[in-house]
């Protein structure tokens, strides 16, 4: 019997949990997030195990950690690599030089520097200049005891990344095997300045990335755990340790895809709304086809523009935590209790008025001391229930793509203060162990492979281009840890360049998933 | 009278120039950064009236040229337009004393601007189209039949291109469009200048300070939780025409162009009602419940329900939530001559213009 482990750090809670080769629960347990992270992990584990005295660590042959660590990095600009770029697009990219419009603070923590070399590709995959390799190798020197970390960005590089590639040979070259590199081209799409902003970030990220990696190894260590370490991912699927190391940044939004990913799993629905209420918010999703709705726009990390995939997601302020006041009219949030509910919510002997409370008065939700709010009064926890209600409603008709109604499911542990009968639902769903939906969305994930690039349509049809796209995502699948024969195509999208005789280029995204190869 | 930029005027005029690029235009956000860098390295961007400069002073229109995909990566090398205006001014033989934008509407609105400030010149507060369209043909100064050439393409490693002897605007497009994708599908073009005189006649006027005006309206109403699509309307002569969800996108690509259909599920006033938007590069033609609500060259104009920011076509998608506003097109772009380069037939369709009238 092989186990597989899961972990989910959200905003309040830390949750392990367990799962069977027939991803079956058999262990949960919840504790509270701490500032730290990484002592929520080994507090989570701690008390799984503990409270699990017949569990067979041994069996645990996967851990999947969705995890904070490198959002709280850059959120907070703490344990950030001082980091060197070097862009490769003179003279077509000089207009905007790197850093434009980064807050300052940041910029600052990372001890930003750049130097901008002559190369880049046109759309088409022609050369515009040579790689200036003398200019690369006087930027690696200026480098040199100066940064601890160095990205690489180049004009056109999703379309043919060889520039880039040779430039990082070289300040592989000048500062050695230990200087970690991060390639623009395999981490962000079309649009230098957004992916070069979010290569720089995940150079800056790569000690965080080590510390939350170290850090779980230790918690898994401590109980004598030997499995094969993976990190869940923005997109809902799982990277292997290692590669996680190496892209960071891309474990920054995996949070809330993970509850997407695990309401998938636990409702066994593929097309569905996920309302996922956690302490503090609420986070309104779209599952298709199994997977989170990504965003189409330009996503901002802590400030800085990049253009990642994001879960598209609508966050509103109710929680199980939510406070609810009644002094100038009512007003519910966005000021929440967050884990303290247990110690400061009415219905556990506390003084303040919260959503949970509400529920438990309103008897749909059984739990604390239902006598303390006997004395709330009867129209005025309709009231409020009222306008939990009118807000989700919102949030899901904001998020959904027809009118038809579509069937709703509640997890996370704040679930139980939204009404069970919303509109616009075709069902609602609460499914079994909805509180700790996360960790199990981490621990069933799968392994994915995307690449987005711009191809010339002037030596191969388009056909063979979706065909290439489609054979190269594959590719990163496997490579990521999928098992080949499960992997399929979850997604291709294509937009032709406007402006362009038709059929000279083509941009083309395809995304692959598959079962992680146990 | 003259009016020098700040950061903050950039800020308003990237928003006022998405709302009047109709969906078309490309996205003003790396014209934006670009302008601000020169108030950073310390030049001035100065606005003018056309009244305040003499006859027969010469102005140059520029604009850029190219797929707005390619401008994702391609972020130009900075000093593209001030070398295609010397390579001009250099041919003909003259000085310029101002540039002026081709079209307002989208990132357009910033090339002059910038060209300008590196020159040491002012930017004339004026446009050929008061909005975005997709051809040379379609920009006012040309409606008689006149040909921008010679025209001077530059791109960001240096080569340039003389166009000259074209036969009008339309052949202009044909040939410039082939050496456009040549250069790499980005370039900056400077048309053969014209007297501030002739432009007196065939510009539209106060255009980029209209931009402003519906920029400083949007973040107004942003700061102050007030709507700002009734301060757009405000400022514009404008009334929403519907709102709702997008439900369908469907677009497809000919000829270099972006064409499509969307459709939408009406909210609030338009509730049970549906709606559909032919497109071409920009939003050209508004149906409710299949009756056509307004008419190119009418701008329609797509904003986010809440935030009042513009929506190009590039980004529309399922589930947007989205305002369409109608605003009356300029006279210059109505009259009988005029719609026979900017109506309804000038993009295929057999339908009269039957200009927005709001009582």
């Amino acid at each position: 019997m092989k186990l597989r482990l899961g972990i989910d750090v959200g905003g309040t809670n830390t949750d392990a949990v367990i799962l069977d080769e027939k991803a079956t629960l058999i262990a949960r347990f919840k504790s509270p997030t701490t500032s730290d992270v990484s002592s929520g992990i080994r507090n989570a584990l701690n008390g799984l195990v503990q409270n699990n005295p017949d569990l067979d660590l041994s069996a645990i042959k996967f851990a999947m950690l969705g995890t904070t660590h490198c959002t709280n990095a850059v959120l907070e600009r703490r344990n950030l690599n001082k980091v060197g770029l070097v862009r490769v697009g003179a003279p077509s990219t000089l207009a905007i030089k790197p850093f434009v419009e980064w807050p300052d603070d940041l910029r600052e923590a990372i001890d930003g520097r750049y130097v901008i070399v002559e190369g880049g590709f046109e759309y088409d995959g022609q050369e515009t200049r040579p790689l200036d390799e003398a200019a690369v190798r006087a930027a690696a020197e200026s480098f040199r005891g100066k940064v601890e970390s160095v990205a690489v960005s180049g004009a056109f590089s999703p379309v043919d990344p060889s520039h880039e590639q040779r430039a990082g040979a070289i300040l592989r070259e000048v500062l050695g095997d230990e200087i970690p590199i991060t390639y623009s081209y395999e981490i962000g799409s079309v649009g230098l300045i957004e992916r070069e902003n979010a290569a720089i970030l995940n150079a800056a990220l790569v000690n965080a990335a080590k510390v939350a990696a170290g850090g779980f190894q230790e918690a898994l260590a401590a109980h004598g755990i030997d499995a094969r370490l993976f990190f869940s991912q923005n997109d809902g699927t799982l990277m292997a340790l290692e590669y996680a190391i190496r892209y960071p940044i891309l474990t920054v939004a995996s949070g809330p895809t993970n509850s997407i990913r695990g309401a998938a799993f636990l409702s066994g629905l593929q097309d569905a709304i996920v309302v996922d209420v956690g302490g503090t918010s609420t986070d309104v999703g779209i599952l298709v086809k199994g997977f989170p709705r990504e965003s189409s726009i330009a996503v901002d990390v802590a400030g800085v523009r990049t253009n990642f995939r994001t879960p598209d997601l609508l966050s509103i302020a109710v929680g199980g935590g939510t406070r609810v006041t009644n002094d100038n009219g009512l007003q519910i949030g966005p000021a929440s209790v967050g884990y303290r509910l247990l110690t400061e919510g009415l219905i556990f002997g506390g003084n303040t008025l919260t959503l949970s409370d509400i529920a438990v008065a309103d008897k749909r939700a059984s739990f604390g001391d239902p006598s303390k709010v006997a004395h709330l009064d009867a129209d005025f926890v309709k009231q409020v229930t009222e306008e939990v209600r009118r807000m989700c409603e919102d949030a899901v008709d904001r998020v959904k793509t027809s009118a038809a109604p579509m069937p709703i499911i509640l997890v996370g542990g704040g679930s139980v203060v939204i009404p069970q009968d919303l509109a616009g639902a075709s069902q609602v769903i609460r499914p079994e162990n909805y509180d700790v939906a996360n960790a199990i969305g981490a621990a069933i994930a799968q392994c994915s492979g995307e690449i987005e690039r711009v191809f010339s349509l002037q030596e191969m049809t388009r056909d063979q281009a979706i065909e290439l796209a489609k054979k190269l995502a594959i590719q990163e699948a496997v490579q990521a840890g999928a098992d080949e024969s499960t992997v399929q195509i979850i997604d291709i999208q294509e937009v032709p360049l406007a402006y362009l005789p038709t059929n000279s280029a083509t941009r083309i995204r395809v995304r692959a998933a598959g079962d992680l190869a146990i | 009278m003259s009016w020098k930029l700040s950061y903050e005027d950039i800020d308003r005029i990237a928003i006022g120039a998405g709302i009047l690029g109709t969906g078309g235009g490309g996205n003003p956000y790396r014209g934006l950064l670009r302008a601000k860098q020169q108030l950073r390295e310390g030049r001035t961007i100065e606005i003018v009236r056309l009244e305040e400069l003499p006859d027969d002073a010469l102005v140059v229109p520029i604009g850029g040229m190219g797929a707005p995909t390619v401008g994702l990566e391609i972020l130009e090398r900075g000093d593209e337009g001030k070398y295609a205006v010397e390579r001009l001014c250099q041919y003909l033989g003259v000085e310029v004393a101002a540039t002026i934008p081709i079209e307002v509407g989208g990132t357009n609105s910033f090339a002059p601007i910038i060209t300008a400030a590196q020159m040491g010149i002012p930017t004339v507060d004026a446009d050929g189209m008061g909005r975005a369209f997709p051809e040379w043909s379609m920009i006012s100064f040309y409606f008689d039949g006149q040909a921008p050439s010679p025209v001077v393409m530059t791109d960001a490693v240096g080569r340039s291109a003389l166009i000259q002897h074209a036969k009008n605007a339309k052949d202009l497009e044909r040939v410039g469009r082939a050496i456009c994708v040549q250069m790499g599908a980005s370039v900056m073009v400077a048309d053969r200048p014209i007297p501030v005189k002739r432009l007196r006649e065939v510009a539209i006027p106060n255009t980029m300070t209209f931009a402003h005006r519906i920029g400083d309206a949007v973040l107004k109403a942003q700061a102050q939780g007030s709507s700002p699509i009734e301060s757009i309307c405000e400022v514009s002569g404008g009334r929403v025409l519907f709102s709702g969800k997008i439900t369908d996108v469907d677009r497809r690509f000919e000829r270099g162009y972006n064409f499509g259909r969307l459709k939408l599920a009406g909210s609030d006033d338009w509730q049970g009602l549906e709606a559909s938007i032919d497109l071409q590069n920009e939003f050209l033609i508004l149906r409710v419940n299949n009756e056509i609500k307004a008419i190119v060259p009418d701008l329609i104009t797509m904003v986010d329900s809440e935030r009042g920011t513009p929506i190009t076509t590039e980004v529309v998608r399922y589930g947007l939530r989205v305002t369409l506003i109608g605003i009356p097109a300029p006279s210059q772009l109505t009259s009988e001559l005029a719609l026979t380069r900017v109506g309804p037939s000038a993009f295929g369709y057999d339908l009269p213009y039957t200009p927005l009238v709001f009582d």
